[in-house]
């Protein structure tokens, strides 16, 4: 015990010395368990971002040094890691994708006054007053608004069946979405919850098919996603299905195969935007780590970047005047190519850019419309 | 559909050995080029192999002396051992995996029937039905099933349990390897799919009986039959308890399950 | 009298432990400490009295959620010890009235389905527990003028609380009691022939080890200031289960040692990456195949071989 304290201790001290050269910006993520593939988009977006900036001189002249560890999908693993990295001195701290445990760490970042640029949607986060957290996609609250206009004017529906996971993610999207139907006086005729993880939707999609609304909203994970849409397609059901990101990405596309056509909704983001800027980064991405990315890969990037315009904006690097720059900030890919679209974060942490209305045709993506800034309007 | 062919051990595993043919196929078709059924084949002789010989080597066979307990762990910690090698060296999201038939519906009488319910049900009877007559009209199965139910009177008559035993283990692999195919293109392959597998296995196989082929394939209808009930009339939430209510109703108050023969156990 | 250097020495290493370390560092002692606690309880069903328990988190659960939401309350810790402590106990018994029934395996069934069927209600109940949203927020205590607030001082507060376990624990196996609860687990045909009620003793050694569980969950809730029910399913009771096992079950430190291994370890074996629950697994599978003792057993026995070899 006694030589791994040691090791402790010096591993500390070097990482001190370290940040003296560079800037230290450590990514905790999900590597492992049920967010891997969210989380390694994640990493895979800030790294190549990272790369790009270290490459043409860093922050400010300061390299950006990146140490990554896994919170292997776990809230309380991820609360140890965040702690890990704060006791670095970091600059910022980028991750993680979950919601459930971003809200167990991010009273850590904001003890220790560290801004952190999180994947997470769950509408809660950006409403405790944490004056350091910082989103990189819509959340809930700006996102359930959009679909529910969607299935209002769009599908014109008068009831609607909700499909929805039972954890954090899941239950927040249903509570939100309940919420937007109410106010638009479109009955809520099913209601079904579901297990994290669950693969056999039989029992689901019969109730489904009995309650017979006019469209069906499903907000579960990719995975789970894919075997609704599996299952839904060989008990024929015809009603629209209605999702954001997690039933219309790519990747649930290519596990739901075929089964997916015909699904349609909003995307807050999406890695098949018709945005000329987004498509030249998907290359990018497909060219540096050899796979397709999906939305959380522009999280990772453009978080990296929006830290590195903020920054330079302040021309210092301080961490409580960085928090104070970005809120309120609106960076144009004209005054830093790397946000990619039109940014603005809030008072709250909270993000408003353009999204998408999709629809999956021959296992693509196609985006139909493009909604403009809610500050626009 | 999953069965559970008591002998004797008790795996908590037993729902990762069903996740890990379908990767067994795909790896083959990925990194060997082969065809499906090619592959098919090929992870059914790697499963009876690694599933069924290996395990009893490996795992049971050095356990079993020290008792029931450390056996149990040791299946909960090779339970561990498999998600985690299929995560490293395979990948950690769910994979498409391909239908060894049609993925259509056909119309019968005004119902919509997919062609794949048809198959897996067809497939599980044809199992069901060859088991049943292995192992109640072979001399080797009678053998089986002596073993299982009495090893040390066995060896008395002259069965050779050892051999018994393995065949036991090999069924077991063949079976879990079925049951993979057959699931994997609708519940998707990922590598913490033996979680939900196993539990279901192993309620199907106590609530019918631990000792009988039937009572594993009543109990599994059964259950099936219960928790779509309960998810599509009662509530969705508390679902997931059902079965174990069942389970736990079953071993309080008729521990040889619903369909078993009373067979004295040490308690 | 060997064995109770042997306690000093661990003591006076725990206390100069975290100094030097950084908040992450002592927080991982923490939990090392609440683990313990927590294996401490499910020593003495599985351990001492013989009984699998693949429920031991629900009970960690039960501590968890009895501390956040009264401390959120305004109500002090020592109230949710108390509190957490008893209705552990009570639930345990009521959960080991029909269960210690069966034996063995089915036992293992059975609690492995009230584990479920708590992180289903800790999930449902939105009203109660917040559901999958979570608590947090959860104060640290103040005892006595003396706020925990800071890492270190909450370290400290967890060590003592595991002393005070710990020597609650020795007391009782070395109690007529917990000699009994050894008979039952070498031979409860003799122990019942010999007068002791085999059923009542049990179920003692199982609500005991469950009120043990609700203490180490008390203590989780500040630790983590967050808790959700997730944090309590079955991954944890494996978990704990592993780490009586590789300490050695039945044996004082066994739970001690196993928890170090369990929450510690992969700390150092960081850069195997994804392989460390490989090996972790393969470890254990093979500890269990040659040295069904545990590691202490295993430790014990080299230090027999070395001593008579030099006798």
């Amino acid at each position: 015990m006694k030589r791994s304290l040691v090791g402790l201790a010096l591993a500390a001290g070097t990482m001190g010395a370290y940040a003296q050269q560079t800037v230290n910006m450590p990514i905790v993520i999900e590597l492992s368990g049920a967010g891997a593939v969210s989380g390694t988009n994640f990493r895979d977006g800030a790294v190549l971002a990272i790369e790009e900036i270290n490459a043409k001189g860093g922050i400010l002249g300061r390299k950006i040094n990146a140490p990554q560890s896994d919170t292997q999908s776990n809230p309380g693993t991820s609360r140890a890691q965040v702690q890990k990295a704060i006791d670095s001195d970091p600059y910022v701290i980028l991750g993680p994708v979950f919601s459930g445990s971003v809200k167990v760490n991010m009273i850590l970042c904001q003890q220790a006054e560290v801004p952190q640029i999180t994947g997470a949607e769950a509408a809660d986060i950006t409403q405790t007053g944490n004056p350091y957290i910082f989103r990189t996609s819509f959340g809930q609250q700006m996102s359930m608004p959009k679909i529910a206009n969607y299935i209002r004017d769009g599908l014109k529906a008068k009831t609607v069946a909700v499909l929805w996971v039972n954890n954090d993610f899941g239950k927040g999207g249903r509570d939100t979405f309940m919420k937007e139907m109410a106010a638009r006086n479109i009955k809520v005729v099913s209601d079904i919850s579901t297990e994290s993880g669950q693969v056999d939707f039989a029992a689901d999609v019969v109730k489904l098919k009995g309650a017979n609304a006019d469209a069906i909203f499903v907000y579960t994970n990719e995975e789970e996603s894919a075997r609704f849409l599996r299952e839904a397609r060989k008990q024929g059901i015809a009603k629209p299905l209605i999702g954001e990101t997690t039933l219309l990405g790519q990747k649930v596309i290519d596990m739901a195969g075929s089964s997916a056509n015909g699904a349609k909704g909003h995307v807050g983001l999406s890695a098949d935007a018709p945005v000329p800027a987004v498509q030249a980064w998907k290359e990018k991405f497909v060219k540096r780590f050899g796979y397709v990315p999906d939305h959380n890969g522009i999280k990772g990037y453009t978080g990296v970047y929006a830290v590195k315009y903020a920054t330079q904006k302040i021309g210092k690097f301080d961490r409580k005047a960085l928090a104070k720059a970005l809120h309120g900030m609106t960076i144009t890919p004209q005054e830093e190519p790397g946000i990619l679209m039109e940014t603005t974060w809030d008072a709250n942490g909270d993000i408003d850019r353009i999204s998408f209305l999709a629809e999956v045709v021959d296992g693509k993506q196609k985006i139909v419309q493009t909604l403009p800034k809610l500050g626009n309007k | 559909m999953l069965l559970w062919q008591t002998s004797q051990t008790i795996n908590f595993a037993q729902g990762e050995f069903v996740m890990v043919p379908a990767f067994f196929v795909l790896a083959a078709m990925k990194f060997g080029g082969l065809s499906f059924p090619l592959a098919m084949a090929l992870a059914l002789v790697i499963s009876l192999v690694v599933l069924g010989v290996l395990f009893k080597r490996l795992v049971v066979d050095p356990i079993l002396p020290h008792g029931m307990l450390p056996l149990v762990i040791s299946t909960i910690a090779l339970a561990i051992l498999m998600k985690e090698s299929v995560k490293e060296f395979y990948a950690a999201d769910a994979q498409p995996f391909p239908a060894a038939w049609a993925t259509t519906n056909l119309e019968v009488a005004g119902a919509v029937v997919s062609v794949q319910n048809l198959v897996i049900i067809g497939v599980a009877v044809v199992a069901v039905v060859l088991l049943q007559w292995f192992l109640g009209g072979t001399k080797t199965g009678r053998q089986m099933q002596a073993t299982a139910q009495n090893p040390t009177l066995a060896r008395v008559l002259g069965i050779p349990v050892g051999r018994m035993v393995l065949y036991t283990f090999l069924i077991n692999a063949a079976l879990v390897a079925l049951a993979s195919f057959l699931v994997s293109p609708i519940y998707l392959a990922k590598f913490t799919n033996g979680e939900t597998l196993g539990l279901v296995a192993f309620v199907a196989a106590i609530v019918g009986g631990f000792n009988q082929v039937r009572g594993a394939i009543a109990g599994g209808l059964l259950l099936g039959i219960v928790d779509n009930f309960v998810a599509a009339y009662w509530s969705a939430q508390y679902r997931a308890a059902i079965p174990l209510f069942l389970l736990i109703a079953v071993i309080l108050w008729r521990p040889q399950g619903l369909f078993g023969r009373a067979e004295e156990r040490t308690v | 009298m060997k064995k109770r250097g042997l306690s000093l020495i661990l003591v006076a290493l725990l206390v100069a432990a975290p100094f030097g370390l950084k908040p992450y560092g002592i927080y991982l002692l923490s939990l090392w400490a609440v683990m313990t606690i927590a294996a401490i309880g499910l020593n003495l069903t599985l351990g001492y009295a013989g009984q699998i328990s693949l429920a031991q988190a629900s009970f960690v659960g039960i501590g968890a959620y009895t501390a956040a939401l009264l401390t959120t309350h305004g109500w002090p810790l020592a109230v949710a010890f108390g509190l957490a402590a008893l209705l552990s106990f009570a639930v345990g018994w009521a959960l080991g009235y029909p269960a210690l029934r069966v034996a063995h395996h089915y036992l293992a069934f059975v609690t492995l389905s009230f584990g479920t069927l708590v992180f289903l209600i800790l999930r449902n109940e939105e009203w109660l527990t917040k559901g999958v949203y979570g608590i947090s927020g959860i104060p640290r205590p103040v005892i006595l003028g003396w706020s925990t607030k800071a890492p270190l001082d909450f370290y400290f507060f967890c060590l003592g609380v595991l002393l005070v376990v710990s020597i609650g624990a020795w007391w009782l196996i070395h109690s007529p009691w917990g000699r009994a609860f050894t008979a039952l687990r070498e031979n409860p045909v003799r122990a019942n022939s010999l007068g002791i009620d085999v059923r009542r003793y049990t179920l003692m050694a199982f609500a005991l080890g469950s009120a043990v569980g609700g203490i180490a969950g008390v203590l989780y809730a500040p630790l983590v200031q967050f808790i959700e029910p997730t944090a309590f399913a079955l991954g944890l009771s494996f978990n704990l289960l592993l780490m009586v096992i590789v300490g050695g079950s039945g044996r004082f430190y066994g739970p001690f040692l196993g928890a170090a291994v369990s929450v510690l370890l992969p700390e150092w074996l960081r850069f195997s990456e994804g392989l460390y629950l490989m090996v972790y697994a393969i470890f254990v599978m093979a500890l269990l195949a040659f040295f069904p003792s545990g590691l202490l057993g295993l430790a014990e026995r080299l230090w027999l071989r070395s001593s008579k070899s030099k006798a």
